[in-house]
């Protein structure tokens, strides 16, 4: 029963590593899938966009109410906009927003692929002089990579917009006093490893969406299977990341 | 064409080579063996229907044709390429050749009617203009009557639809050879003979050769220069309608009932 579960694991983990390797090996060489790329990207970014700035936004206002009362306790109010700001920024909105995207844009894919695994369009494509490798995983995996960062910057944007909002509900802080004072506290150095570690999530989400739909069978059923555990996946493998980059960025002495 | 049964007899090729010879052909899945030494010629502008029971391995058969299985061993040429030693680039140059219908219609969801039927051309195609692009796909169409739903998505159509759509995109590179899994499943008596005749009509017009996998018998007599049973793995047996008609053998006599 362990020894078999302990099996699957690692011949998926295996199967997973061939599939990346593959990504390496063919998506760098011509010919490129310029248009599909695109259409990508704004599929994944801008359709992500509304769900992502909604939840920073609320998470920004929501843990600045909720780290007022202990600051007010050691008559530290003033420090709301740093401490909430660094939290956001190194923290809450890269995380939600990956969390996110693995839920949307993670299950999506899978599906998306998976279907067109069972209705044999991947063959079709295939017999179309395509290599549905390059045309549909390498697309998908670089344009998850590259506007999952750029929503990340947005989401850290409106989440800060949210803080100042809500560092507003019981004091006064005054809009330039609150930007004042959260630039003030953040430096390149908590903006540029929590912005590096979210192409990081982003190829993850992007790749499993990709290796489980590609690799679906078993009809319909399968199709909602690939969906399924693609979110499951790569949401576990953005804390796992998370918990890497931390402690790499730890190592190096850039906190 | 030829009179004669030719009962597990090889066709003697006279006159033309075949555009596709597949000999001593294995694939197995797993435990499960699907084809078993097939052997078998297509000469060119000849239209042979393959006949088998369902899960007998007639698509395993033409996928393996245009290279979407490998099989375990045996060869398969096609136009003077043995397709299992192909690489990505040479296989595609076969490829824009030969037209390939899947059973399942594999139309892109995703794309409109007119991005599906302009996908292979622009794939294979490369150098076209955009108005010879319209006329292709106009003419394609037309030759399926379906011309009215150029702006629609597949999941707009109805199967039958959807099928003649996918014929459409099939024959809109003017293929040398078109293999066609089901043609005529899931459409009305009508439809299907018009679409027989349309097969019939292509292979005339642009001697294209062609193989066929049908269970309907009005298409088969249609279609078909030479039928050949898949029994077993094997090709049991060959010849034309008439003769696996009145043929004794039990197995054959299933099919004609
Ligand atoms: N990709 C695959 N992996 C494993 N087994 C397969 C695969 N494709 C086909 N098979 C098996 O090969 C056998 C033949 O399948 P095939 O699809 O060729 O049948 P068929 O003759 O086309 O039947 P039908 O008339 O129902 O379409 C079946 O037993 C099927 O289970
Ligand atoms: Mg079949």
């Amino acid at each position: 029963m362990k020894s078999k579960f302990l099996q699957n694991f690692l011949s998926e983990t295996g199967d997973i590593s061939r599939f990346t390797a593959r990504f390496f090996a063919e998506a760098f060489r011509p010919r490129y899938e310029l248009s599909e790329f695109l259409k990508q990207c704004f599929f994944i970014g801008y359709k992500s966009l509304p769900l992502v700035a909604i939840t920073a936004f609320i998470m920004g206002l929501v843990i600045t109410i909720q780290s007022r009362p202990t600051l007010v306790e050691f008559g530290a109010e003033a420090w709301l906009p740093k401490m909430v700001s660094v939290s956001l920024v190194r923290e809450i909105a890269p995380v939600i927003t990956a969390l996110i995207c693995a839920g949307k844009v993670g299950s999506g894919i899978g599906a998306e692929l998976g279907s067109m695994k069972v209705t044999e369009q991947i063959d079709a494509m295939e017999v179309s002089g395509t290599n549905p490798f390059k045309y549909l995983v390498a697309t998908r995996v670089l344009a998850a990579t590259l506007t999952i960062p750029i929503l990340v910057v947005l989401a850290d944007a409106v989440s800060l917009y949210g803080g100042y909002l809500g560092a507003n509900i019981h004091g006064v802080v005054s809009w330039d006093l609150f930007w004042n004072q959260v630039f003030d506290t953040l430096a390149f150095s908590d903006i540029i490893p929590s912005i590096l570690k979210t192409f990081f999530f982003g190829f993850a989400i992007g790749i499993i969406g990709c290796y489980k739909g590609y690799n679906s069978n078993k009809g319909t059923e399968g199709v909602g299977r690939s969906a399924n555990s693609a979110v499951v996946i790569s949401s576990l493998l953005v804390f796992i990341l998370d918990l890497l980059a931390v402690q790499i960025i730890d190592l190096l002495k850039l906190t | 064409m030829i009179a004669q049964a030719q009962l597990n007899n090889r066709i003697d090729t006279t006159n033309d080579m075949p555009v596709i010879q597949l000999s001593h052909v294995y694939k197995s899945f797993g435990s499960n063996r699907v084809l078993q030494d097939f052997t078998f010629d297509l000469k060119k502008g000849e239209n042979v229907v393959v006949l088998g029971k369902s899960g007998s391995g007639k698509s395993v058969l033409i996928k393996c044709i245009i290279g979407l299985i490998k099989p375990d061993s045996g060869t398969i040429n096609v136009l003077g390429q043995n397709i299992p030693d192909l690489n990505h680039s040479q296989l595609d140059k076969i490829r824009a050749k030969v037209g390939f219908l899947f059973q399942s219609n594999a139309l892109y969801d995703s794309m409109t009617v007119r991005e599906n039927l302009e996908f292979p051309l622009r794939r294979h195609r490369a150098n076209m203009t955009t108005n010879q692009i319209d006329e292709l796909v106009r003419e394609a169409l037309n030759s399926v009557g379906l011309e009215h739903t150029v702006d629609m998505t597949p999941s707009e159509l109805s199967g039958g639809m959807k099928k003649r759509i996918a014929l459409a995109r099939t024959l809109i590179l003017k293929p040398e050879i078109i293999l066609y899994d089901e043609p005529t499943t899931g459409l009305d008596p009508i439809t299907g003979k018009e679409i027989s005749n349309l097969m019939c009509e292509l292979a005339k017009k642009y001697n294209t050769s062609s193989i066929v996998i049908s269970h309907d018998l009005n298409c088969v007599k249609i279609v078909a220069d030479k039928i050949v049973m898949l029994i077993d793995g094997k090709c049991y047996a060959q010849g034309s309608y008439e003769d696996l008609q009145t043929s004794d053998d039990e197995k054959i006599k299933l099919f004609f009932k």
